[in-house]
C-alpha cells in the first residue's frame, strides 16, 4: 500500500538526532514488548510479512508519532485477536475468559537462545530458474498493491542493473496476505542516484535494493 | 494507539517521554497472555537478557577486526557473509541472510531500511533510535550526503556514495576503512576502535 512508512525520498520527516551512549531500551517496557512480540510470534498463527503489513495499516499520524516499540505492540495486538489467540473482550478487561482452556507457552526459557541464533530463513528450494543474470539491465514494475508490497515507491517504474543474485526467498506480496510463500529469485538492483532523483544527485552514486523477480521486467 | 496523551514531538519523536499509560498497558497485556498460557514469564526473561547482553555491535567489531587482520576471511566474508559470521558464533534472527560490503577510497557504502527498521540483530544489536527515525528512513536514499554531514562526515564528490534499502530479508553490515596508525594491532585492540555507526556507513573508524 502506498503508505506513509515507504517514506524513502520524502522531505520534512524531522531530524535525525543521533544520540550518544543511547541504551538498548529507554524504559522497561520496550523490552517486555520486544519478548512479548518474540514469545508470541513462536505461536506461528502469522509471519514477519504480516506482522510488517498489519503496522503499515495503523492510522498514518499514528505512525508518524509513535516509537518502534509503540508500533511493535500495536502489531502483535491486532495480530494476536485477528489470528485468535485472545479476544478484545480479554484485552479490555485485562482477564482471561473463563471458558477459555489454558494454554502451553511454545517457547520456553530453556529454548530461547538456541531459538534466538536459529532464526528463520526465507530461502527456499523451488524449481523456478531465475529469469535475469548479473549485469542485466531491469526496470521496475509501475504497480501500486493496497496490501503489503516491498517494492519502495520510489523505486518503482525505474531502470536499473542487477548485481547480486540470492537464490528464491519468500515473496512478501502474497505471504503477507497468507496466500502461499510463492518463493522466487530475489536479486540485488542497483539504481544511479540520477535515475532516482534526477541531475541534482551526484552522478557517482547509487541506490541498492533487494527486489524480487515479480517486480522486475527486462529492460 | 490513539488513547494516550500527545507525545512531546517538536524535536524527535523516539526520544519522547512515553506516558505511563503505554507502560501500564504493557503491564496488562504482558500478565494476560501469561494467564492464558500463551508466553512463559521466565522465557521473556531471557529474550531480553539474550537483547541486552549476547547481540550488540561488539559482535560485528569483532567481525570487522577478523576481516582487518585475516585477509582469507575478508575474502570469505566478501563472499559468503552469512558463513563467515556464524564461524564467529553470530547468526540468527535479522542476520539470516548477510551481505558484508566494504568501503574503499573508490566507494562509500551506508545502510537504511525506509520501509521499517530493518537491521542486522546478530552483529549490531537492536536499531539505535536514529536508524529508525522517520528523518533517516527518508532521506538516506535522496540525500546521502547530506545526511552523512549531519554525522559530521564529508565524503569526496569522487567517491562513489552507494546505499543500501534493506527492503527484503537481506541484511547488511559495512566493514568500515581500517584506520592509518593501526599497524600492528591485535585483532581485540581493533575491535575496540570499530564503531557501531561505522558498521551502518554513517562513519569512519577514527584512527587511534
Amino acid at each position: 500500500m502506498n503508505g506513509v512508512h515507504d517514506m524513502g525520498g520524502m522531505h520534512g520527516l524531522g531530524p535525525i538526532a543521533p544520540e550518544q551512549n543511547e541504551p538498548v531500551w529507554h524504559a522497561p517496557w520496550e523490552s517486555r514488548v520486544f519478548a512479548l512480540s518474540r514469545a508470541i510470534g513462536a505461536w506461528g498463527r502469522w509471519n514477519v510479512d504480516a506482522s510488517r503489513q498489519q503496522i503499515e495499516q495503523m492510522p498514518a499520524a499514528d505512525y508518524l508519532r509513535v516509537t518502534y516499540y509503540e508500533k511493535f505492540l500495536y502489531g502483535m495486538t491486532e495480530n494476536s485477536i485477528r489470528h485468535g489467540l485472545f479476544t478484545r473482550e480479554e484485552l479490555a478487561t485485562g482477564q482471561p475468559d473463563p471458558h477459555a482452556p489454558k494454554a502451553t507457552p511454545p517457547l520456553t526459557a530453556a529454548q530461547v537462545a538456541e531459538v534466538m541464533l536459529r532464526g528463520g530463513p526465507k530461502t527456499r528450494a523451488v524449481e523456478r530458474q531465475p529469469r535475469f543474470q548479473i549485469g542485466d539491465a531491469i526496470v521496475t514494475r509501475n504497480i501500486h498493491p493496497l496490501t503489503h508490497t516491498r517494492l519502495p515507491r520510489f523505486a518503482r517504474g525505474k531502470a536499473g542493473v542487477i548485481i547480486a543474485r540470492h537464490g528464491a526467498h519468500v515473496f512478501p506480496d502474497s505471504n503477507a496476505l497468507f496466500q502461499g510463500e510463492n518463493a522466487q529469485p530475489l536479486y540485488t538492483v542497483k539504481f544511479a542516484a540520477r535515475t532516482l532523483w534526477g541531475e541534482a544527485a551526484n552522478p557517482r552514486d547509487s541506490v541498492c535494493l533487494d527486489l524480487w523477480e515479480d517486480y522486475l521486467d527486462p529492460a | 494507539m490513539t488513547s494516550h496523551g500527545p507525545l512531546d514531538h517538536d524535536h524527535h519523536p523516539e526520544h519522547s517521554t512515553v506516558p505511563n499509560d503505554t507502560a501500564l498497558r504493557v503491564k496488562a497485556l504482558e500478565s494476560l497472555l501469561v494467564e492464558k498460557g500463551l508466553v512463559d514469564p521466565t522465557a521473556l526473561d531471557a529474550i531480553v537478557e539474550y537483547y541486552e547482553h549476547k547481540v550488540g555491535p561488539r559482535n560485528g567489531a569483532r567481525v570487522v577486526a577478523r576481516a582487518w587482520s585475516d585477509p582469507a576471511y575478508k575474502a570469505r566474508l566478501l563472499a559468503d557473509a552469512s558463513a563467515a559470521i556464524a564461524e564467529l558464533g553470530y547468526s540468527g534472527a535479522q542476520g539470516e541472510h548477510m551481505v558484508a560490503v566494504e568501503n574503499t577510497p573508490d566507494v562509500h557504502n551506508m545502510v537504511v531500511c525506509t520501509l521499517c527498521s530493518c537491521y542486522p540483530w546478530p552483529t549490531l544489536g537492536l536499531p539505535p533510535v536514529w536508524y529508525k527515525s522517520a528523518g533517516y528512513r527518508s532521506r538516506s536514499v535522496i540525500d546521502p550526503r547530506g545526511v552523512l554531514r549531519e554525522f559530521g562526515l564529508e565524503v569526496s564528490d569522487d567517491t562513489e556514495v552507494r546505499v543500501w534499502d534493506s527492503t527484503a530479508e537481506v541484511r547488511y553490515l559495512v566493514v568500515p576503512e581500517r584506520p592509518a596508525g593501526t599497524e600492528g594491532m591485535t585483532e581485540e585492540q581493533l575491535a575496540a576502535l570499530v564503531t557501531r555507526d561505522s558498521m551502518i556507513g554513517v562513519a569512519r573508524v577514527p584512527a587511534p
